[in-house]
């Protein structure tokens, strides 16, 4: 039973990070009907932004913790979107309107291209940081193993949390949400009605970017380690979990970030962390075979 | 009264590799008036739309589109949505609404452009500053009106593709109004609709034009709709203007009649469409 706790609060943690890079995966299929290939790169330059701002913060001797987090937070949802709108400039806006196989290539470049820039700027070597937020609580003890949430745990559930609630108004309440929906379903009826669309696609990109520096400043606080690499198989997992969700839905990037979370804690947990992979990308195969609109995701209508 | 010119479009062609869709199309529309665009199928009358909308860029041609007021802006060189915050509103033959959103938020969605000003690009909204709730506020009052006008006020929550038929073609008339345009162009309206939704939107129509004092073009195939309301007919054949005045005078001009009915036909009232006379 203590066993099965940590493994769910482990997973949680896990899947709010999943969440947090799904709901990138999600807004921009929702607006251009494209995966975005490069995004799983953008959650990797947010994690190396953070460790960067996270030792610069060190040199200049800020050490009060909270400025310190919100400075780290604030440098990397700065550059990174940066980087989320550069991508959506190079390789996505001068293919708008070509194959939508031609801008899938082109992420793909977009990918590789940011996965070597950060090789050859960073190294290949992995990075890695003092964890930030030490210590825990005990949620439950038993004779021979205790239950620890600990504080970095709550930071990543509580802050994944507010964030997702953040972005449910922003698409729901907002002028901008709106737009956001209005070019989803009709991109020529959206301009007619004054609505600038590259640009609200743009915003789009650049809010998926945001979410990603979020996410990769918690997995460098959570884990400490980070390499140029880790982007690619955390964007796979992301994809998934949109996939699992249904993809285009954000309610459904935050269900399957955190049910893959979990079903990847519970099968490391119990059956074996070397095939971890194996139960998340299982899960994405099935999902694809017996549920291609998700959980949450809406049946396909053909266009005509 | 003078009328003042509200777009004057000036040697338009449009041309898709070698086929001319339109020729050295001359025209104006005024404000205040209903500007009727018909000929026969293959025309080029939503061509015409198009470029004035941006959808397409002409390939010679003139647009200029003035608003008492303001400067006078050339609808050519503009990308679409800025020909939409100009003021040019449009509406679609085959409906365009969003079909996923409620008839409410399709109203709203109209009025982006002053809500996100108000939102100072949604900030404020996401912080639910009162700048934004009364610019909200204010946008729901504005679409409801409309909705009470079209009479679908008590569907106002209905995601807008349930709709049906006549009620998603008035519904579209009114999102385009939300907009605040100066210039409507429907795109045959009274397509698909019976007699007495016809009768009901020829109203419409012509109530909208004189209490905003706006221009609205109109594409119609409907006889009885364009010869009651329009002011001013353009009629077209082949990408070209064959005739240009008011509805009585170009009910009786042969170039016409010709275009409909073929160069030997015999004038057979029941053949001629309702409203043309041999």
């Amino acid at each position: 039973m203590a066993y099965f706790i940590q493994q769910l609060v482990n997973g949680l943690t896990l899947g709010s990070i999943y969440g947090l890079i799904a709901i990138g995966y999600t807004m921009v299929y929702g607006i251009i009907g494209m995966i975005n290939f490069a995004h799983g790169e953008i959650y990797m330059i947010g994690a190396f932004l953070s460790i960067l701002a996270f030792t610069m913060l060190g040199v200049t001797g800020v050490t009060w913790m909270p400025l310190a987090l919100i400075m780290v937070l604030l440098v990397a949802i700065v550059f990174t979107s940066a980087y989320g709108w550069a991508v959506e400039r190079i390789a996505y806006r001068p293919l708008r309107g070509s194959q939508r196989l031609a801008a899938l290539i082109s992420a793909i470049g977009m990918s590789l291209a940011l996965q070597n820039y950060v090789l050859l700027t960073q190294g290949a070597g992995v990075k890695t940081l003092q964890p930030i937020i030490r210590g825990g609580v005990i949620l439950y003890a038993t004779g021979n193993f205790t239950v620890i949430l600990s504080y970095i745990q709550i930071f990543i559930i509580l802050l994944t949390i507010l964030l997702m609630a953040i972005f449910a108004t922003l698409i729901a309440r907002t002028a901008l949400g709106r737009a956001q929906r209005a070019c989803e379903q009709d991109r020529g009826m959206a301009t007619l009605l004054g609505i600038n669309v590259d640009r609200t696609i743009s915003l789009t990109f650049i809010m998926g970017a945001m979410l990603a520096a979020v996410a990769g400043m918690l997995v460098t606080m959570y884990y400490g380690v980070i390499d140029f690499f880790m982007g690619f198989i955390a964007g796979l997992k992301a994809f998934t979990a949109a996939v699992l969700g249904g993809i285009g839905s954000l309610p459904g990037a935050m269900l399957g970030g955190m049910l893959l979370g979990l079903v990847e804690a519970f099968w490391a947990g119990y059956f074996s962390v070397e095939y971890k992979d194996v139960a998340s990308f299982g899960i994405l195969v099935l999902v694809l075979i017996f549920l291609p609109s998700g959980l949450l995701g809406r049946p396909d209508v053909e266009k005509v | 009264m003078t009328v003042s010119e509200l777009l004057r479009v000036e040697h338009l062609t449009m041309e898709f590799g070698g086929l001319v869709a339109i020729e050295d199309l001359s025209f104006s529309a005024a404000q205040g008036e209903i500007t009727a665009i018909i000929g026969p199928n293959g025309a080029g009358k939503t061509t015409v739309f198009n470029c004035l909308t941006g959808f397409y860029k002409p390939t010679v041609g003139r647009l200029t589109f003035s608003v008492l007021g303001r400067d006078p802006v050339y609808l050519e060189r503009m990308e679409g949505f800025r020909i939409a915050r100009a003021g040019v509103a449009r509406t679609f033959q085959n409906i365009r609404l969003f079909p996923a959103m409620s008839v409410l938020e399709n109203l709203i969605v109209a009025q982006h452009n002053e809500l996100m000003r108000a939102s100072l690009f949604s900030v404020a909204g996401l912080l639910g500053l009162s700048r934004y709730r009364d610019a909200e506020s204010g946008a729901v009052k504005f679409a409801s009106q409309w909705l009470e006008r079209i009479g679908l006020l008590p569907d106002a929550d209905r995601q807008a593709g349930e709709l049906p038929y006549g009620d998603q073609r008035r519904l579209e008339i009114a999102r385009a109004m939300c907009s605040k345009p100066t210039l409507l162009c429907l795109d045959e309206p009274a397509a698909g609709l019976n007699r007495n939704e016809s009768a009901a939107l020829n109203k419409l129509l012509r109530n909208i034009c004189d209490t905003y004092g706006i221009g609205i073009l109109l594409i119609e195939h409907d006889m009885s709709v364009v010869m009651n309301i329009s002011d001013h007919i353009v009629v077209l054949d082949y990408g070209k203007k064959i005739s240009d005045g008011s509805p009585v005078s170009v009910r009786h001009d042969p170039r016409v009649i010709r275009a409909y009915l073929g160069e030997e036909a015999e004038c057979d009232p029941g053949a001629v469409e309702p409203g043309l006379s041999c």
